[in-house]
């Protein structure tokens, strides 16, 4: 069964993803409209910052967000010097590095199915008097809606899913930075396998039914997920 | 009246576009040319989806384009139609909404046009809660047209709206295009590469060759001009227009006037007064010095000669002027020899056969 710790573990887990999934949506979303828009020569070295997460370490990511965000890293000093603190072992930082490590899932879907869009419907939007902001909203958000709810479900499963950034940014505080990930390693530290057992359980299950719904209700917008 | 004045330069390299036209604000005006001649270029240099470096645009007497002072309308604030070769309406809104997505834009309606006169004009009223993906090719791009109307734009810019559709479809559209264009006071820059486009919808005529413009001007006149390929080609002809004047149903032929003259055609069905368009092949002409007095032609007119030139494999082509009209004959060199045809000389052209296009 479930302790109360893991309840916590999950309430807080759920807390993290649907704040950092409303987040990368936020920077996400015009982020990935101008990978798709844009002929820069910087689209390049953009496309493979956003994806670095894909293939970096997570540890590797964790322990230069711990620096920076240290009270003698740039990020600590600055967030230092606004009065908030340092962000390492905090739920703030635990959400930076949340979105910065889930981003590619959502900026990838999203530029894909912006890219899918074309040019026609926008240029069909522009004789019809639509000016550019109007016709994102009018015209791109819902055509894209496949990869919107794409990206919002891989960004959320995968910020579920990560331990290595969590461990390194947020260590291992109940309640407040001790995720489900970081609370099953908990308990096979201690030998605890039922508890384990049952964790692990809910989120191999969870896990699932997000690849399931990607797979099957969104079959027939392909292009708008990258896991193909 | 109002005009259209364009001038545009581009350069991409491989492709060059370079035009300085000027254009009535009336009726459909035809941007003729093969693919890559520019002409959809230059109807979405027009539209500002595509920015001449160097342009000038002024339709209406309001200045869209003026590189000069670094002016450059966005399209969406240009009070213009657009209809594109695939009708590209939003896959995600009913036709109903289709239509309306622009008509919300704007702050008023004030022109004659009215969304419900451009769904019965393009007769679409039965379309108006389906989505775009179950309509048929030939309904999306009426659909389509409608939706540009319905703006009451300044002017209507079709790039190749019926290239993308069968013959059976094309038949379809056409007679809403005539009707549209006998029914509305918008003037309409038509992109085409079908001569057979052109000489049922043009009124004026552009010819577009690499980004260039050949020539520009009324259709017959136009299409008549020695120094453009098309007076060349086999299938040349002459577009006249006229107006019904007597039907002779005993010998099965109509007689419409013109300016400067009549023909009998083979009967039409249509009123006395109707306007039509009649298409003259160049082959189908032949000239005579002498009035010819005993010939089964009936269309025998006067005319005089307002150019010759060579053409290939013992050809030359005859430009005449025939009352207002201008027209076309191909004939051998050798007769044109033989009959010492020269610029200037009255003579007389036999019609053989006249095709009669869309009624208007």
């Amino acid at each position: 069964m479930l302790t109360s710790a893991d309840l916590g573990a999950l309430l807080l887990t759920f807390k993290v993803a649907s704040i950092a999934t409303l987040v990368m949506l936020l920077f996400g979303t015009p982020l990935a409209w101008w990978l798709a828009r844009t002929r820069s020569s910087w689209k390049g070295i953009i496309n493979a910052v956003v994806a670095l997460p894909l293939v970096l370490p997570p540890t590797v990511l964790g322990f230069y967000l711990l620096v920076l965000m240290g009270p003698t890293g740039a990020i600590g000093k600055f967030t230092a010097w606004l009065g908030l603190g340092t962000l390492p072992f905090t739920f703030p930082g635990l959400v930076v590095a949340s979105v910065l490590y889930s981003l590619p899932f959502v900026v990838q879907p999203l530029h894909a199915s912006f890219a899918a869009i074309g040019e026609q419907p926008l240029e069909a939007a522009a004789t019809l008097r639509s000016g550019p902001l109007d016709t994102f909203f009018s015209v791109v958000v819902p055509l894209a809606k496949p990869g919107f709810l794409t990206a919002s479900i891989l960004g959320f499963a995968h910020t579920v899913g990560e331990f290595g950034v969590v461990l390194m940014v947020g260590g291992n505080i109940p309640d407040k930075t001790r995720v489900v990930s970081v609370q099953i390693y908990n308990h096979v530290e201690a030998l605890e396998y039922t508890e384990a057992h049952w964790l692990s359980g809910w989120l191999l299950l969870f896990s699932f039914s997000v690849l399931l719904v990607l797979y099957t209700v969104l079959k027939t917008h392909p292009v708008a997920h990258p896991l193909k | 009246m109002t005009t259209i004045l364009a001038r545009f330069q581009l350069d991409y390299g491989d492709f060059a576009l370079d035009v300085d036209l000027k254009l009535p604000g009336t009726g459909i005006t035809v941007l003729f040319g093969h693919s890559g001649s520019g002409k959809t270029t230059l109807l979405r240099c027009i539209a500002g989806l595509q920015r001449a470096p160097q342009g000038f645009l002024e339709i209406n007497g309001n200045t869209w384009q003026d590189s000069e002072r670094d002016l450059f309308l966005p399209t969406y604030k240009r009070p213009l139609g657009y209809v594109f070769q695939e009708a590209n309406l939003f896959p995600h809104l009913t036709v109903q909404d289709n239509l309306h997505y622009g008509l919300k834009r704007i702050k008023q309606n004030s022109g004659t046009v009215k969304l419900e006169h451009a769904v019965e004009l393009l007769g679409i009223g039965h379309l108006m809660e389906r989505m775009p993906e179950r309509l048929s090719g030939g309904e999306r791009q009426r659909v389509a047209i409608a939706r540009a109307l319905a703006l009451n734009p300044e002017i209507l810019l079709m790039d190749e709206p019926l290239a993308s559709l069968d013959f059976k479809r094309k038949q379809e559209i056409l007679p809403f295009l005539s009707r549209l264009h006998q029914q509305l006071d918008i003037p309409v820059l038509y992109v085409t590469h079908s001569q057979q486009e052109v000489a049922q919808l043009a009124d004026t005529l552009v010819i577009l060759e690499d980004g260039r413009a050949l020539a520009s001007g009324p259709l017959s006149e136009t299409q008549s001009r020695l120094d453009v390929p098309l007076a060349q080609e086999r299938e040349a002809a002459t577009v006249w227009q006229a107006t019904i004047a007597e039907h002779e149903a005993e010998y099965h032929l109509t007689r419409v006037t013109f300016t400067g003259g009549s023909l009998s055609l083979p009967a039409v069905d249509a009123e006395i007064g109707t306007a039509l368009r009649v298409q003259i092949y160049a082959r189908d002409v032949s000239i005579a010095v002498e009035a010819p007095t005993a010939t089964s032609i009936l269309n025998v007119l006067p005319a005089t000669i307002t150019g010759i030139a060579d053409s290939r494999d013992g050809q030359s082509v005859i430009r005449l002027q025939v009352g207002n009209q201008a027209l076309l004959a191909h004939i051998t060199r050798k007769s044109a020899l033989m009959l010492d045809l020269q610029i200037g000389m009255a003579v007389y052209v036999q019609i053989k056969g006249i095709s009669t296009l869309t009624h208007q």
